[in-house]
């Protein structure tokens, strides 16, 4: 499937959570499959921590740059492009074209910067609305999402109830626990106090905090996957080498690997877009207007859920999963939920387990045109 | 006529329904096509969920030895478990959570009292395999077997209310010497 970037521009300001406003704002999205006369077969795909808008196909003049959920999306796939009308959308505040810190400030026509306002899940939701109002789509058939992704499929249902008729939240948390901060707050650290960060106006610098970007991704990147899952694939093997070095070079097939995940990190995220994101998740909670009372903040929600967790899941375990299902049942919503016994830990949303992929395919076989 | 259109026949139209170890999800589709009545199952073995979602039934993969403490106080009309008792380690646990989240629970389960499975045991010495017991004893997904009479005796013990029984071989009700002539016993219960 060959597949084209697009972007959106929207002169309304946009007012934030967190009290700022953005003038203006564009977003970048990719569109798979037609719109049907009713309007009635759209999904939204929301993407997590270090995707885009890229969810599936490739670029005519890039056939190598895969979409990250190609496996799930596209003709023939779960989530079917030959039936249903596909929407990637690029959050704000991201790196990879929709407005962000890299993005022209109309206010002084450099960068924004350290400027750049901190966004939330919720200033995402409403940003992606007026996407779908220009679009034309009124009601999604679907919003779906993994991990933060799951975060702003879940907000949807709250923030515009009538607009989604299935929710698809996988791999999700309905709040971030306080070792999930935690990782956060190193990762922020190590970029914060990278020499090269200079208070989040190291474009003019003409630098990058790469050894704080390469830290954050490589603590992310630990959070993934499961001890199980990092042990199969490396163990205790050693890279390069039959013995030990009694130094500090790289020993282990795991140092290289996890060196390897932050320089490509490094050259190619950015730092002010990654602390950002990880606030963004932080501050999401939706449980909190309501005294911590989920099944009370989700009482608005009118779609139909598919929930689905990994047991090997740390970072976003089961039980919370359980937590979001436990607050729907007690409003009484239609819903399934799945807990699928992958290896893989948190990345296993993106695998390719017949169990998930066959279920996923089955739900959307089931939605209703 | 199936377990399941029986079962159904006590099911009021509309009723909340939640169907624990629900299979494929068959019970719950015609008990929504047939009595209106809504509700989820609860499923841990991977092929039955799928075969739930493919069924468009409402399915929560969940483990029954876990409890049902996602489950509100009284929340449904009926909680089923149908043919899954003799799966289960901890029976009175479970049944009192029914009940706690259930007005009335029908329960369900192969008759170890069953002539023919007395008649393995007593003269052939084997431990009884049937239709409705198709396992050797080494794979066996069945813990607890119990006869009427060993329920019966249960429910008195967790003074839960037997309030309708129904005792059928082949489909069909059996009302001489059930205990001895039935080979699937299906109750209707309460606290």
């Amino acid at each position: 499937m060959i597949v084209e970037a697009r972007k959106a521009k929207f002169s309304e300001p946009l007012k934030l959570k967190g009290g700022a406003t953005l003038p203006e704002f564009e977003i970048a999205y990719e569109t798979y499959g037609e719109l049907n006369a009713a309007r009635s077969n759209a999904v939204l795909v929301c993407h997590a921590l270090n995707a885009s808008h890229h969810v599936a196909g490739t670029y005519a003049d890039k056939p190598d740059d895969v979409g990250w959920w190609d496996n799930m999306v596209g003709p023939g796939k779960p989530l079917d492009t030959n039936r249903f009308f596909v929407v990637g959308s690029n959050y704000i505040g991201s790196c990879f074209g929709s407005t962000g810190p890299t993005s022209p400030n109309p206010a002084t026509g450099k960068a924004w910067g350290a400027d750049f306002p901190v966004v939330t899940v919720e200033d995402w939701v409403a940003a992606q609305a007026r996407l779908a109002d220009r679009l034309g789509i009124e009601r999604f058939a679907a919003v779906m999402g993994g991990s933060i992704g799951a975060m702003q499929a879940l907000q949807w249902s709250l923030s515009f109830p009538q607009r989604v008729r299935h929710a698809i939240v996988i791999a999700a948390t309905p709040q971030l626990s306080a070792q999930n901060i935690a990782f956060n707050e190193v990762a922020r650290q190590a970029i914060m106090t990278d020499p090269d960060f200079h208070g989040g106006h190291y474009y003019e610098k003409g630098v990058v905090p790469r050894r704080g970007l390469r830290i954050a991704r490589m603590i992310g990147h630990i959070t993934y996957l499961s001890d199980d899952a990092m042990m199969e694939k490396f163990g205790r093997l050693l890279r390069g080498k039959s013995a030990p070095g009694y130094d500090f070079n790289v020993d282990f097939e795991i140092e290289s690997y996890l060196r390897y995940q932050g320089d490509k990190f490094a050259d190619y995220f950015d730092a002010n877009t990654y602390l950002r994101i990880t606030k963004a998740l932080d501050y999401y909670d939706p449980a909190a207007d309501f005294g911590g009372d989920l099944a009370a903040a989700m009482a608005r929600a009118q779609a139909n859920f598919l929930v689905v967790s990994f047991t090997s899941d740390w970072r976003f375990a089961s039980s919370r999963s359980r937590a979001i299902v436990k607050a729907l049942l007690d409003n009484r919503r239609v819903l399934s939920y799945l807990e699928i016994d992958a290896p893989q830990g948190h990345d296993a949303f993106l695998m390719d387990d017949a169990r998930y992929i066959g279920a996923l395919r089955a739900y959307f076989g089931n939605i209703e045109l | 006529m199936t377990e399941t259109e029986h079962i159904a026949r006590w099911v009021v139209p509309g009723a909340r329904v939640l169907d624990l170890g629900c299979g494929d999800g068959t019970l719950l589709r015609h008990l929504w096509q047939t009595r209106q009545a809504p509700g989820y199952g609860v499923e841990i073995d991977d092929a039955q969920v799928l075969e739930c979602i493919r069924n468009d039934v409402n399915v929560l993969q969940m483990d029954l030895e876990d409890g049902l403490s996602a489950f509100q106080d009284g929340s449904f009309d009926y909680v089923v478990l149908s043919e899954t008792l003799q799966t289960i380690h901890h029976q009175e646990a479970l049944l009192r959570e029914m009940l706690r989240v259930g007005r009335e629970a029908i329960v369900s389960f192969p008759n170890f009292g069953f002539w023919r499975a007395r008649l393995q045991i007593a003269v052939g010495g084997h431990m009884p395999v049937s239709k409705e017991l198709p396992y050797q004893w080494y794979d066996t997904p069945n813990v607890h077997h119990c006869t009427l009479v060993d329920f019966e005796d249960l429910c008195a013990k967790l003074e839960i209310r037997v309030l309708e029984r129904l005792v059928l071989r082949e489909g069909k009700p059996v009302s001489l010497l059930p205990n001895l002539l039935g080979s699937l016993a299906v109750y209707r219960v309460s606290a």
